[in-house]
């Protein structure tokens, strides 16, 4: 391992014990990154992606929770610490930006506390100081006159500008990691833009790492250095941006990619759309998890699990695919498909 | 925008439906000031095409999409459906109509009753309207299930919650289509579902305007989403239409600096194109309470002047079937990579 790795993540599993079962909503995932680099994960609703951001920084409360695995952050370890143990890496080391803007933002506090509390308390920032980094910080991420909304609430806020106080107030300890869990979902598309644009200027001017979580490969691809695809609580495809877009290995990326409505498609394409849904994660199936979904899946698939393996090729490329796109496999796959669609008289 | 006008009209019979000077205005708590929702908006809809209504938070797309539907009724303007006067139907007769126009709204979940059978949910307009015998409700309304892809047999007996979103939103597609209704409002009808869900609804939406033979109000935030249903797209802003046009040359050409704008925000799924900050909008929707003079769009837009101000635009005719409401239109050349 070489010492720019600032977060190196090993078969970290994350499951609930439910009334109906063990859910293993993250199972088994590993991944390494880079200091100053921006890393998507990106999965349907169910995927774990959510999960896995907050397991890693240590925010699942509740005694249903088990976790294992390893998660090192810049050396140390992070597995078994206490909540108090963990309270000493939010902030300065690692933060996070949730979806809501709304809902993380403390409707009856102003402004200038919320974003100025991470500074006093961590930091031991006097009041007075506190408050003139808030303003700074605001100015930073964009809000216009900085120093009168210090003095206002959440609510006074739209949701563009509520998403930059909790940007701002996730920056104040100045971390080495930010989490950004689907940042710009509850926005609208021209704010959206101007969201991601901040978060990728403040991560390039602080050197920060950034974990990037969303459901929508349009807002990772142009703003991130590697992307993660999670389904059914794995990693399915890790790869760095460019090569995964230019050369998809998991027939999951591929149908995600293929139901994507796109601009430059003229009205009525139709959609690729894959059948069914993501499978029960109390019970996931024996073989690959995408097998009982997947159009080329064959029986290996559906009774003996791939592991992620790294494409010959195209190193730094993983997968978990036995007969990933573009193999031979794949390729009579493809063709069997046809001809049973064309005796099928369509 | 901010245009009105009516220049894009059409006059032919095979309108299904036509709206002009829509105006919505709520009242707010303040005493004298107004929400203004939706600002005279002119468009209409021909017979078995897709009219895609498209704009942010805020534009007054869904009030439309209600208004149309006389809930709540418009503060002023006309809107025709096969030519009658909606606004002026009370009672029964506009219950009545409300049969041939039919609704789908964003979350399939909560717009299902969660106590009852699908298949009861399902015949209810039918027993409504006391259409048929019991027998004859119950097996239109299996066929209908089996045209959006729910097997009756299986899932007739069972209640909502044990469907996922997209089998909910299907069921929803059947409740509207028990009653063989021309119209369909689809608000937002995919926005709550994953993007391999999505896929399936839209491609079902298409299938069964054909089958069907029905038109359908198409709105929604998601300018692709939009594109792949629609024949024609309105761009709103701020309860104003900015531009309307056939789908493909809207994408390809836009003229309106919101709609190009629109456009280039949208993250693209390919990392070879890079984020373009430089057509980035600033701010934010202003509040429709105290809207703008003027062009509604100006204090956003990149080319606004003097002119942007004092008068609001009006739709003119740029190409077929191609209207826009702006002083200073964007040329056509340098645009076509827009929508790429």
């Amino acid at each position: 391992m070489s010492t720019d790795h600032l977060l190196v993540v090993e078969d970290l599993k994350t499951h609930f014990s439910t009334t109906a079962g063990v859910v293993r909503a993250v199972d088994g995932v590993s991944f390494t990154l880079e200091r100053g680099k921006a890393l998507g994960i990106v999965g349907e609703s169910g995927s774990g992606k959510s999960v896995l951001s907050r397991s890693i920084m240590g925010l699942l409360p509740g005694n249903n929770v088990m976790r294992s695995g390893s998660v090192k952050l810049d050396g140390h370890e992070l597995m078994g610490l206490s909540r108090s143990e963990m309270r000493s890496y939010w902030g300065q080391t690692m933060a996070m930006v949730f979806q809501d803007p709304m809902t993380s933002l403390n409707p009856v506090m102003k402004i200038g506390k919320q974003v100025g509390e991470g500074l006093r308390r961590t930091l031991g920032m006097s009041k007075q100081d506190s408050i003139e980094t808030a303003e700074r910080l605001l100015a930073d991420v964009g809000i216009p006159e900085p120093a009168r909304r210090l003095k206002e609430y959440p609510h006074q806020l739209s949701g563009g500008m509520r998403q930059r106080v909790t940007i701002a107030t996730a920056l104040s300890c100045g971390p080495s990691l930010l989490f950004a869990d689907e940042p710009t979902t509850a926005l609208d598309v021209t704010v959206q833009a101007q969201i991601l644009d901040l978060l990728a200027a403040q991560q390039h001017d602080r050197n920060m790492s950034m974990i990037l979580v969303t459901h929508d490969l349009g807002v990772v691809a142009g703003r991130t250095d590697e992307i993660a695809v999670m389904y059914a609580g794995q990693i399915v495809e890790r790869a760095p941006t460019a090569s995964l877009f230019a050369n998809m290995k998991m027939p999951y990326t591929e149908a995600l990619m293929k139901s994507i409505p796109k601009l430059t498609d003229k009205a009525h394409t139709r959609l690729d759309s894959v059948g069914g849904r993501p499978p029960n994660l109390i019970s996931p199936p024996a073989g690959c998890r995408f097998a009982p979904r997947c159009p080329y899946a064959s029986e290996r698939c559906l009774s003996e699990q791939p592991p992620l393996v790294e494409a010959v090729e195209t190193p730094g490329h993983y997968f978990r695919c036995w007969y990933p796109v573009g193999s031979q496999e794949y390729i009579q796959a493809v063709r069997r498909r046809e001809s049973l669609a064309a005796a099928g008289g369509i | 925008m901010a245009g009105t006008g009516k220049a894009h009209l059409h006059n032919g019979d095979d309108t299904i439906l036509r709206v002009e000077d829509l105006l919505v205005e709520f009242k707010t708590e303040e005493h004298g000031k107004k929400v203004h929702a939706v600002t005279g908006i002119s468009f209409d809809v021909l017979k078995g095409e897709t009219l895609g209504l498209v704009g942010e938070s805020g534009c007054g797309k869904s009030t439309t999409g209600r208004a149309v539907m006389q809930i709540p009724r418009p503060t002023g303007g006309s809107v025709v459906f096969e030519g009658r006067e909606l606004t002026a139907l009370h009672g029964e007769e506009l219950r009545k109509l409300r049969t041939d126009v039919q609704m789908i709204f964003q979350d399939p979940i909560s717009s299902l009753n969660p106590r009852r059978k699908v298949i009861d949910i399902v015949a209810e307009p039918l027993h409504i309207w006391g259409i048929g015998t019991k027998e004859e409700r119950i097996a239109k309304a299996r066929d209908t299930l089996a045209a959006v892809g729910i097997d009756p047999d299986q899932a007739g007996d069972r209640r909502p919650h044990q469907f996922s979103g997209g089998q909910c939103q299907r069921i929803c597609i059947a409740r509207a289509l028990v009653l063989d209704p021309r119209l369909i409002i689809c608000d937002e009808p995919v926005s709550a579902l994953d993007v391999s869900v999505q896929a399936q609804v839209l491609n079902l939406l298409e299938d069964l305007k054909a089958q069907f033979g029905l038109t359908l109000v198409f709105i929604a935030h998601d300018l692709a989403v939009v594109k792949n249903v629609s024949d024609r797209v309105a761009v709103m802003y701020l309860g104003k239409i900015c531009e309307v046009a056939p789908s493909d040359d809207l994408y390809r050409e836009p003229r309106h600096p919101y709609t190009t704008a629109l456009l280039k925000a949208i993250p693209v799924p390919d990392p070879t194109v890079r984020p373009d900050g430089a057509v980035r909008l600033r701010g934010e929707i202003p509040s429709p309470v105290a809207p703008p003079s003027g062009c509604r769009f100006r204090t956003r837009c990149p080319s606004a002047d003097a002119i942007c101000a004092e008068q609001e635009p009006q739709l003119i005719q740029v190409g077929h079937e191609h209207f826009v409401a702006c002083h200073h239109p964007v040329p056509i050349s340098g645009l076509a990579d827009a929508a790429q």
